[in-house]
């Protein structure tokens, strides 16, 4: 007990105890400077750290549950780092999350968040509520605040109350609606979605919508494409779907210019 | 860029409050309430940093209604805003403050006036009989001061409300189209519809 008297007590005394409540260490230095001075979360500029960035992932409700869907790029800078990374992250088998931001952020706080889902459940002998779920990770990100985390998520999930939908970000502004898009590529999405979202649609309709709104948000954003993954949730947890390339559905929205032939081509050139 | 304005009448006091959450250059959310009822005939409405505005105000709300059912009585407007201003004071020499603005709307039911404090996010406070934070303030204060006056009746007091709403939409950048209108008097606080107006 003493020691722990004698800790708190030492000049550094918010830090220690920022470490102490989560058990997890921060980078050395008086507050945040360390992040600001050697990360890069926005890829402004050449830091040490660069984060993973450039998304599309849009998420929601309709008659049948919620549906969500992302692209699979992963940018730094100007490089495609990945085309084949998964940006939605399974909390338990009622909750998804997706990422947009920080790669690393989200992953970490996503498996914090998964944890204290858990934590919730042994605790009190039931499923945590969507609002529960991401109003704790609004508080977890609520203390990290302004040190240089970067996220953009959506939790969604199935409760007693229904289907569930929230926008958690680094700013720790926590919102719920019936559509969300984010990432560099959620206006693209927006546009799509707000021209062909009903509420009252059924699986297949929505899940028509959920593709192309991905499939044109890659097309325009440089920052988003490879494959989209598409997640049904409805009442008895959620349903994976398989993974669709945006290359292949190019030529599945555009028939007129898709090449059977290479000698059809108007790209070739006829010699004689 | 919220928008947010209140007028203070004798016995009554309005308060709108835009309904837009926005990120960048995205409105993510067309109907967000960005008020919160404190007591039964007092609310806020806050605007600013995103993350801060929520937090603060749920933390003044459960203070507020923890006062008053560990006493069985309610906290005045004033000593609402002065609350709500201590905190913000403090708050303002930490690692961290929050970045706040707020309006706080109230009637007094001892003596049966209706007040209104403007606090901004450095915590200076003012009571006025009408104001507002932001942009906004750019293009609604003159307009209520043509046409306020200290008696003015609730129905002129909309009036008023529906004559700022035209010049935000005519002049601003920002088309908020729909706001959360709240009045609080003798009866409690309660909402005007934007179809009602």
């Amino acid at each position: 007990m003493n020691s722990i008297v004698e800790e708190l007590t030492t000049k550094n005394r918010e830090e220690v105890k920022l470490c102490k409540e989560l058990e997890f260490e921060l980078a050395p230095g008086d507050d945040f400077s360390f992040v600001q001075k050697f990360m890069d979360v926005k890829s402004e500029r050449n830091a040490l750290i660069r984060a993973a960035h450039g998304t599309t992932t849009l998420a929601f409700k309709f008659r049948e549950g919620v549906l969500v869907a992302t692209d699979s790029r992963a940018t730094m800078g100007n490089v495609i780092a990945s085309q084949e990374v998964k940006k939605v992250i399974e909390i338990n088998d009622r909750l998804l999350g997706t990422m947009a931001g920080g790669a690393a952020d989200c992953s970490y706080w996503g498996r914090v968040l998964g944890m204290e889902c858990r934590m919730y459940q042994l605790r009190n002998k039931k499923l945590i509520s969507v609002a529960a779920a991401s109003k704790i990770l609004a508080n977890i990100v609520y203390r990290y605040k302004g040190s240089g985390l970067s996220m953009g998520m959506m939790v969604a999930g199935w409760d007693d109350k229904g289907p569930g939908l929230y926008y958690v970000d680094s700013d720790a502004q926590r919102i719920t609606n019936d559509l969300f898009s984010v990432g560099s590529g959620s206006t693209f999405a927006y546009g799509v979605l707000d021209a062909h979202y009903r509420y009252d649609m059924d699986l297949d309709e929505a899940k028509d919508l959920a593709r192309r709104a991905i499939y044109h948000a890659t097309h325009r954003d440089a920052f988003s494409g490879g494959i989209v993954r598409m997640y049904w949730l409805h009442k008895d947890g959620w349903t994976a779907y398989p993974l669709e390339d945006v290359s292949e559905l190019y030529y599945k929205y555009h028939p007129e210019i898709a090449i059977t032939n290479a000698a059809d081509s108007p790209l070739t050139v006829n010699a004689s | 860029m919220d928008a947010q304005f209140a007028i203070a009448g004798k016995d009554f006091a309005i308060s709108v409050a835009d309904k837009k959450v926005t990120r960048s250059i995205v409105t993510m959310k067309h109907d967000k309430d960005k008020t919160y009822n404190l007591t039964p005939h007092t609310f806020i409405s806050v605007a600013g940093e995103p993350g801060d505005t929520d937090n603060f105000s749920e933390y003044i709300q459960a203070n507020i209604r923890l006062y008053s059912i560990r006493n069985s009585q309610d906290l005045t407007p004033s000593e609402t805003a002065n609350f709500i201003r201590g905190e913000l004071a403090n708050a303002l020499r930490s690692r961290r403050p929050y970045q706040v603005n707020t309006l706080v709307t109230g009637y007094d039911k001892t003596t049966g006036k209706a007040s209104l404090y403007w606090i901004d996010y450095l915590s200076a406070m003012a009571k006025v009989p009408y104001a507002a934070h932001g942009y906004c303030s750019y293009f609604v204060y003159s307009t209520m001061d043509r046409e306020y006056s200290p008696d003015i009746s609730l129905e002129k007091g909309l009036d008023i409300v529906r004559k700022c709403m035209a010049s935000l939409k005519q002049r601003f950048l920002v088309d908020f189209s729909d706001y959360v209108i709240k009045v609080t008097d003798k009866q409690g606080i309660r909402e005007i519809p934007m179809s009602e107006l």
